[in-house]
């Protein structure tokens, strides 16, 4: 299981901003180790961002975003106390979902 | 009730069923765009619009796209993004010159403000445009980042 998301969410005057920091290696199936074997590809290809179960914006991935993947968005229509939840599924299948209050 | 007038509410029920059916799907369904796997694993911008579904782009000085213009390390360049653009739907990253052009591609609700800021890894310097889907089209803004240590290594 991978570790948990830091996310943090802010209400201002005109929008909420949420800063996600996500832990994944983001592997592009292009990096050698030290043996020089190719390091099989493995990263984020989804991220889904919801406020109180209604879907903020959804993201497509390539492996070209950079290992321990960081995002800020920003959305309008909620209020201090209001649930944003994050959710990354990777190539392999492997997902995580993490929580904040909007604060 | 007769049996007419209770098949007749049944109707009526039935189609008022229908029609709530099709408003809640309209406020609860997932955002209906985004961007095909396929769209990955094309070698051009003119590609990855093709992907989209789209067929000509513009430059739109409604895009304000900040990358470095020297990044020191590759691995992880930050980019915003943020479009002024009426209607956006997508806004998406593409490195030219790296193995895989398209890197990232946000899709957007109407309650989303079309801004994003993330952190890309760029194999070597490169053009990269920040593509702006809207109801109108597809609009770009370019940028060419300077890589003295390349991203995809490592």
């Amino acid at each position: 299981m991978a570790d948990p998301m830091r996310i943090r969410a802010k209400a201002g005057a005109d929008f909420v901003e949420v800063k996600v920091l996500m832990s994944h290696p983001m592997e592009t199936g292009q990096r050698k180790d030290t043996e020089g074997n190719l390091v099989p590809a493995l990263f984020i290809t989804k991220v889904v961002a919801s406020c109180n179960g209604k879907e903020i914006l959804n993201a497509d991935w390539g492996p070209s975003v950079s290992k321990n993947p960081y995002i800020a968005f920003r959305f309008r229509g909620a209020a201090a106390g209001d649930k944003v939840s994050v959710t990354w599924t990777d190539s392999a299948g492997a997902t995580r979902t993490d929580e904040a209050a909007i604060g | 009730m007769n049996t007419n007038s209770r098949r007749s509410f049944l109707q009526i029920l039935g189609t008022g069923a229908g029609w709530l059916a099709i408003a809640s799907a309209g406020v609860w369904s997932k955002i209906a765009h985004g961007v095909e796997r396929a769209a990955f694993d094309v070698d051009t911008l003119d590609e990855v619009v093709a992907k989209m579904g789209g067929k000509t782009y513009s430059e739109s000085a409604e895009i304000d796209f900040s990358a470095p213009e020297i990044a020191d390390n590759g691995a992880t360049v930050p980019v915003e993004v943020m479009s002024r653009l009426p209607g956006t739907k997508t806004i998406a990253i593409v490195v030219e010159k790296n193995p895989h052009p398209l890197s990232c591609a946000f899709n957007y609700s109407a309650d989303a403000v079309p801004f994003v800021n993330t952190r890309i890894k760029i194999g070597e310097t490169s053009n990269v445009t920040a593509l702006v889907q809207t109801d109108q089209g597809f609009f770009v803004a370019r940028r060419t980042v300077k890589v003295t240590l390349g991203g995809c290594g490592g």
